[in-house]
């Protein structure tokens, strides 16, 4: 009887202990993640900040390169970065108004970078929103139909079209889209985002499809080479032969256990988004924040810059960190402590 | 946390290294704009800054074989002269991320330990700046030109040279032939750097070509943004700028030819850097 109780007790028990140390090692696995993420944040802004060393001479001579460097300016700068202090303290002076939402001012606009970035976010945002929409739904399309098609002559064209839109550069994207649709048929607007929601949707059209081109020939690619990867699994073979539809072995076996690298990938290229948008916004005439990181680098506004190089690239490790956390959620055999990789 | 390589690998390009005839044309490709590059003086038509206010935006013809642009300057000209340019800065790029790449990947691959945990971490935060950034950020600090963004590139390229290298050099170690060298009393500097690089130097000299391409788009696409080299100086990246005004006025061919040659130079350099890797037998690859 004795004996009985404690065989029927055991398991339970051992699978609370499991769970307790996955759990655990969960959790060790997202505070490291995470002081990674502070740590690499907090190092490139020691990068950012303190690169104006590395420009030999007076930092108000260079803060106030081509500007006339009267009384009233140098008193401006000293007091912004604290200049008549030492490094580190300048250093602390400046992080700690940016962890509360204050970059500087702005040299050529004479305002809070704050305020400045803000009024050239909505574009942006814009862009990247609808350039991502546009590289999720044509880029998953195109592969899941070049894996649907397999070895036919459908595959082999999108992975022909693929190929050659990934040698595309967003530039010359830009350049070829101005030339069809605005130039020669006039369909959409090559210059400016427009007046209101709507227009600016339609002026963003080209834009952010220059944007994505290359992008989506990156996730059609990875879409395609993911799934196949799936399709010589042997649990397709046994969804199949359980006389499911094709349709639905391709939707709820392949695609499904696909997601996880085309997650990966498509994170990562939200952040690459971000830089390669400065082109597309120069091209067509966009003010966006990378319209604005140019136009401050050509007017020697140095705390607009510092400020967008920050903000870009903690963007770009927060994207990292969240897909590497994300993981494990979209893919179940990722989670820590199992080693069924 | 560790900035993932993954977009990098997976943009596949366009590579024609499979077929004889892709090859032979990106090969041959390339050699004519290094030899236009080389001996532009001799072979371009017309000084590549010289304006022509009476011939405008005018069609291809005998006189201006690929036409003018907006200042009748001969696209032709510019062209030739700003395959210097183009082949120039990624020249330099590579070959400085390179040796910088595989010193600091032979180092950490072959010490481990604490050094090697401290360059994996630095190449960590390098690669959080993305390379077009870094040589924005450069220009910022030191003004427009080429050099700030070469050595601004160099160095946002040397984690992808040196996370090889180190995973090369950590692989080699454990090889018998170096065990060998040690039980023959070989000092550890000189195993590794006269036995166990040259092993390793075949792979990183493709993935280096590979990253030719890369580089040039992104420098061509800094000076299309009017950081880079500056006018009158021809630029492939600038021409594209600058045609973009001709674009308007219905002249096509100052901004596509310049976009054209972009393509086809990244597209033959990866066939050429394919390749290779074929040849070499890249693991990654």
């Amino acid at each position: 009887m004795a004996q009985s109780n404690l065989a029927t007790a055991l398991p339970p028990a051992r699978a609370r202990a499991d769970k307790e140390s996955t759990l655990l090692a969960n959790l060790k696995m997202i505070a490291m993640k995470l002081f990674g993420f502070v740590f690499t944040v907090f190092i490139s802004s020691v990068i950012v900040f303190f690169s104006r060393w590395l420009v030999p001479g007076d930092p108000i001579n260079f803060l106030l390169r081509g500007r006339s460097p009267n009384p009233e300016a140098i008193a401006e700068v000293t007091a912004i970065y604290g200049l008549d202090k030492p490094p580190l303290e300048q250093y602390w002076h400046w992080i700690t108004g940016v962890l509360q939402g204050d970059f500087g001012r702005s040299l050529q606009y004479r305002q809070d970078v704050t305020d400045v970035i803000l009024d050239r976010l909505p574009v942006t945002l814009g862009l990247v929103v609808m350039a991502g929409l546009m590289i999720a739904v044509l880029g998953l399309a195109a592969g899941i139909a070049a894996a649907l098609f397999r070895g036919s002559w459908i595959d082999r064209g999108i992975i022909a079209g693929m190929s050659a839109l990934a040698a595309i550069p967003s530039f010359v994207g830009a350049i070829v889209l101005i030339a069809i649709f605005s130039i020669q048929l006039g369909m959409f607007p090559s210059f400016g985002s427009g007046e209101g929601f709507g227009d600016m949707i339609y002026h963003l059209v080209l834009p952010s499809l220059a944007l994505a081109l290359s992008f989506i020939a990156v996730v059609g690619r990875v879409t395609r080479s993911a799934m196949m990867e799936e399709f010589s699994r042997e649990h397709v073979e046994v969804a199949r032969s359980r006389g499911i539809t094709e349709v639905a072995v391709v939707f709820r076996h392949v695609l499904r256990n696909s997601l996880g690298p085309i997650m990966t990938v498509s994170g990562l290229l939200v952040a690459g988004l971000l830089v390669s948008s400065a082109i597309v916004e120069q091209a067509f005439g966009l003010a966006g924040l990378g319209s604005l990181l140019v136009s401050s680098v050509d007017r020697l506004d140095f705390p607009v810059v510092q400020a967008i190089v920050l903000i870009v690239v903690t963007a770009f490790v927060a994207i990292n960190t969240l897909v590497d956390l994300l993981g494990p959620v979209v893919d179940p055999r990722l989670k820590a402590g199992k080693g069924a990789r | 946390m560790s900035i993932q390589e993954a977009p990098r690998k997976a943009i596949s390009r366009l590579s024609l290294h499979r077929t004889r005839w892709g090859l032979l044309i990106s090969a041959i490709f390339v050699v004519v704009v290094i030899l236009a590059a080389v001996f532009a003086p001799l072979v371009s038509p017309y000084p590549p800054a010289a304006v022509d206010l009476l011939n405008v935006n005018s069609a291809p013809s005998a006189a201006h074989l690929l036409g003018t642009d907006a200042l009748g300057r001969d696209t032709l000209s510019r062209m030739i002269y700003g395959a210097r340019t183009a082949l120039y800065g990624p020249i330099f790029v590579i070959l400085l991320s390179t040796i910088l790449g595989v010193i600091l990947g032979l180092w950490a691959g072959w010490a481990g330990g604490i050094i090697d945990a401290v360059i994996t971490r630095i190449f960590d935060i390098v690669l959080a700046f993305p390379a077009l950034l870094l040589a924005i950020l450069a220009v910022a600090l030191f003004g427009k030109g080429l050099t700030a963004p070469i050595i601004a590139m160099s160095i946002a390229y040397t984690p992808y040279i040196g996370r090889l290298t180190r995973q090369l050099v950590s692989g080699e170690k454990n090889r018998q032939y170096v065990s060998a060298y040690q039980v023959q009393g070989f000092a550890p500097g000189w195993i590794a750097t006269r036995a166990v690089m040259p092993n390793v130097l075949g792979v990183v000299g493709s993935q280096t070509t590979q990253n030719f391409g890369y580089v040039l788009v992104e420098l061509a696409a800094l000076s299309f943004l009017g950081l880079g080299i500056q006018a009158p100086a021809a630029d492939w990246g600038n021409m594209i700028n600058e045609g973009q005004s001709a674009l308007v006025a219905g002249n096509f061919l100052p901004a596509m030819i310049p976009s054209l040659a972009v393509v086809l130079i990244v597209v033959a350099v990866n066939s050429i850097g394919g390749w290779l890797s074929d040849k070499l037998g890249d693991p990654f690859a």
